[in-house]
């Protein structure tokens, strides 16, 4: 087995201990025929000192544990290839949340607004014997929403979330709002919108497109929220 | 630690893990109004349940007919005859049912062009008692799991249901009757413990992949709640069946679901041939799994593997329509592209059998209520992979876990809405012994200063678990096994860690799912090196195929339930259930597809 080394420069953080937040330099061998991803390379690391803490579960992009700040850009570890990565790799916690021990970010403020937005369908109708009928086109219209992961990469990168993430639902908030408006079995539409329709919950996105950037699942939140706001202006007029 | 420091919090049900099984369950107690606790390592979106990619079945009959009798046909005879039948009929009359409940929880379904849920072929799934594929497959593209499991817990939102994120149940408690009690957790971020009290517990703590090297599991899937089980004194039933998937990318251990042959694909060996062909004739490369994945093996032991050490064969679909790649198989593209290097649109997936899935556990019946030597386990429920109803035997078929998820979640949560029913308003006076052993556990590994590496005896018992313990089985390294493994244990008890921290210390985290880990790897171990016969999934060398015992199978004397016993390894067993609810047995066969 020929090893190769990587180098790190991680944040590293232990309010047990740490006075302040600090960089650390260390470096890990992997085994390049099997440790491929920036994850493989973490848990050797951890290997090696013990004490450096991240979250991570599925190591296949689906469950959204292991959201991180990699060289400047919010991605996932497990989907990250180590050798597209400019060394030493920079790792850092989420940007704009609570650092709870080095890359584990207080997650609260982020779902607290994915709560914000009654994320499921609303539907009073006295359901049926069988399935709600959706034709094929409806259902297209949840492709690109409904795969969220809420693994946090685009509202940790948003700049107005930084700045108003108590009053700004934020891109990944915004995305599942619009999963729940495109759901033709939805009947909440309307109250939705009331909802939103706000300077800060929707009207705080500037069309940055950071988001849109650095989702790991190639969503959309931007045409997303394009997509609010045109329903708010024919709601008008 | 003084016992009487320790906070209490009382409920009126506490369910462990936030997977498809303790959402299900969940949704049932909070909308009838109980006081109810969830409590989940990982935010509950993040529970493997989301890496679940084919479907889930249910004889809803959207494409061509379908039969509930048809689906539990096909699950005895996946099961090898080793399910119980009055919990599989159970669960394949109740699928339609919850299938739908579950789009009607907002679940994106995919949809045929009447606008009903899409359905797809999956392995062993035939209509009319054995005949010829059916669609029952009911699927959300390649992420029927994550989609499941958000839908699932948004329906949660809807109703409330109290989540306490990142704490992880370290040991259940029992009064000296043995009733259950409730659970002592600890919260990840602060260390803290406490006992979770209430009148009914249910687990829904998932699989324990993870005892083996190679897994399509993911790294929380520790079997928790089998080890905090089997340290109470409960026996953990027919651990030897493990299910070995066919596909997982060579190399990474990532599933690529078997909806890939349901929509066309091919296996290949080296020569480029349909080996399937020839080990199902009828099947093909939709034979059970136990059935394709020692089909594979053996085209890799006789060097018809592929790539330059041939040891995997390629999963081909390159002869399907890119369209139907991109709208059916999305996931599995993206998979192929990141883990194998390779687009499947135009070159095959290199894979070979990984270690998937647990079909044993705690023993239940189908009501999701534990039960030892024919006595239910008062206030003491389980569901999901960590349980065993037993509807999946001897080999589970693929998509009827999703749907064990929702039957058997749904049906724990009426059995313990009942139970709490009955029960006197206060809650009885807590035994503290069992959290006596908790906070022990949790001290020995704050003083200890010298012992075992968590990762070293971690990969050990990995590595002796894969060895000994595989696709295929040989008494003499089952024996070696059973003693390595009991080495491991040695180990594990003794482990040290230097991490004091208090606050998210994941080191001690890892140490804690380790002992857990331990007890499912000498269940395994010691069950397999017992069972001297081939059934399903379990296959060894010794108990081969004669005219008495076809593919090895002896119903004379081994159509049996394993129960292991933590205490001295002792082993019991009881007899399988082959009275369904209302219908005839579907008799012993030999199995062929
Ligand atoms: C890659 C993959 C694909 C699959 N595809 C399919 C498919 O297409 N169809 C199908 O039917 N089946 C499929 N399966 C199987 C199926 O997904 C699983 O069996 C099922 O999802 C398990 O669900 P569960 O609710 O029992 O547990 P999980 O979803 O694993 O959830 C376990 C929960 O328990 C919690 N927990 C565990 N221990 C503790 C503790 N100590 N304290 C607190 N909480 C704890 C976890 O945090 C988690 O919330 C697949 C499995 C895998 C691995
Ligand atoms: S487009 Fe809107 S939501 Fe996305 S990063 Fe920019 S401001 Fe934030
Ligand atoms: S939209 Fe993308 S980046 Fe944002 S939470 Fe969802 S998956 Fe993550
Ligand atoms: S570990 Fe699940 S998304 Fe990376």
């Amino acid at each position: 087995m020929t090893t190769q080394t990587v180098k790190f420069r991680i944040y590293r953080y232990d309010p047990d201990k740490d006075a302040k937040p600090y960089m650390q330099d260390i470096s890990v061998e992997v085994d390049p025929s099997t440790e491929r991803k920036l994850l493989d390379a973490l848990v050797k690391l951890k290997v090696v000192d013990e004490s450096l803490s991240f979250r991570r579960s599925c190591r296949e992009g689906v469950c959204g544990s292991d959201a991180m700040n990699i060289n400047g850009k919010n991605g996932l570890a497990c989907i990250t290839d180590l050798a597209s990565l400019k060394q030493p790799i920079e790792v850092r916690p989420l940007p704009g949340l609570p650092v709870v021990r080095d890359l584990i970010v207080d997650m609260t403020q982020f779902f607290k607004q994915y709560h914000s937005i009654k994320p499921y369908v609303i539907n009073n109708s006295p359901a049926p014997d069988r399935e709600r009928l959706q034709s094929q086109e409806d259902r297209k219209e949840l492709d690109g929403l409904y795969e969220c992961i809420l693994c946090a990469c685009c509202s940790t990168s948003c700049p107005s979330f930084w700045w108003n993430p108590d009053k700004f639902v934020g891109p990944a908030g915004l995305l599942a709002a619009y999963r729940f408006i495109a759901d033709t079995r939805d009947e909440a539409t309307s109250e939705r919108l009331d909802d939103l329709e706000d300077p800060y919950r929707l009207f705080r996105c500037h069309s940055i497109m950071n988001c849109v950037d650095v989702c790991p699942k190639e969503l959309n939140p931007t045409k997303a929220i394009g997509k609010i706001k045109d329903l708010m202006v024919k709601r008008i007029s | 630690m003084k016992m009487s420091s320790i906070p209490v919090r009382k409920f009126d049900a506490i369910i462990v893990g936030a997977g498809g099984a303790g959402l299900r369950a969940a949704l049932q107690l909070s909308e009838a109004g109980m006081k109810t606790a969830v409590l989940s390592k990982v935010f509950p979106t993040r529970s493997h349940t989301v890496a679940a990619q084919g479907g889930v079945s249910a004889s809803l009959g959207n494409s061509e007919p379908d039969h509930w009798h048809w689906h539990m046909y096909d699950t005895v005879k996946g099961s090898d005859w080793l399910g119980d039948q009055d919990a599989i009929e159970f669960m394949c009359r109740e699928a339609p049912n919850v299938v739908i409940e579950l789009e009607h929880f907002g679940m994106p379904f995919d949809r045929n062009s009447d606008g009903t849920i899409y359905q797809r072929p999956f392995g062993g799934h035939m209509s009319n008692f054995g005949e010829k594929p059916v669609r029952r497959a009911c699927a959300a593209a390649d992420r029927t799991g994550h989609a499941m499991l958000h839908a699932l817990y948004q329906r949660n939102v809807r109703a409330n249901t109290q989540f306490f994120v990142e704490w992880m149940a370290l040991d259940l408690i029992r009064d000296s009757e043995g009733n259950v009690q409730g659970v002592v957790a600890m919260e990840m971020e602060t260390s803290e413990i406490v006992i979770f009290q209430a009148k009914a517990t249910l687990f829904a703590t998932g699989g324990a992949g993870r005892i083996f090297a190679s897994s399509t599991n993911a790294f929380i899937n520790t079997g928790d709640g089998l080890g905090m089980a089997a340290r109470a004194g409960i026996p953990l039933e027919d651990m030897e069946f493990w299910q070995f998937h066919p596909t997982g990318v060579a190399g990474a251990g990532v599933l690529i679901t078997e909806g890939v042959r349901g929509e066309g694909g091919i296996l290949r060996n080296a020569n480029g041939e349909r080996f399937m062909e020839r080990y199902a004739p009828n099947a093909k490369d939709l034979a059970s799994r136990d059935v394709v994945s020692r089909a594979m093996v053996t085209e890799i032991n006789e060097g018809r593997g592929c790539g330059p050490n041939k040891d995997h064969v390629l999963l081909d679909i390159t002869h399907l329509d890119p369209e139907v790649i991109m709208s059916k198989l999305p996931g599995i593209r993206e998979i192929s592209i990141k883990f194998a290097g390779v687009d499947p649109i135009k070159a095959p997936i290199p894979v070979v059998p990984t270690c998937h899935y647990q079909m044993g556990g705690i023993p239940t019946n189908y009501r999701g209520e534990v039960v030892v030597e024919d006595q239910v386990v008062k206030g003491f429920y389980a569901a999901g992979e960590c349980a065993c109803a037993s509807v999946h035997g001897a080999n589970r078929l693929g998509t009827n876990s999703l749907l064990d998820l929702l039957v058997f979640g749904k049906s724990s949560g009426n059995s313990m809405i009942d139970f709490i029913k009955g029960q006197p308003k206060d809650l009885p006076e807590l035994v503290m012994n069992d959290v006596e052993r908790s906070v022990a556990r949790v001290a020995r590994l704050d003083n200890q200063t010298q012992g075992a590496n968590v990762n070293e005896a971690r990969t050990a018992m990995q590595r002796t678990m894969q060895a000994h313990c595989g696709v295929f089985r040989f008494n003499d390294m089952l024996q070696e096994g059973v003693k390595k493994i009991l080495e491991v244990e040695v180990m594990v008890k003794n482990t040290v860690i230097a991490d004091k921290s208090k606050t998210f210390n994941t080191a001690r985290l890892e140490a804690l799912e380790l002992e857990n880990l331990i007890e499912v790897a000498k269940a395994t171990m010691i069950s397999a090196e017992a069972r001297k016969e081939s059934r399903g999934a379990h296959v060894r060398d010794d108990a081969a195929d004669t005219a008495e015992n076809p593919n090895g199978r002896d119903d004379q004397n081994w159509l049996k339930h394993t129960l292991w016993h933590r205490e001295g390894n002792r082993l019991t067993y009881k007899p399988v259930n082959l009275k369904p609810l209302s219908v005839e047995t579907i008799a012993l066969k030999t199995r062929s597809y």
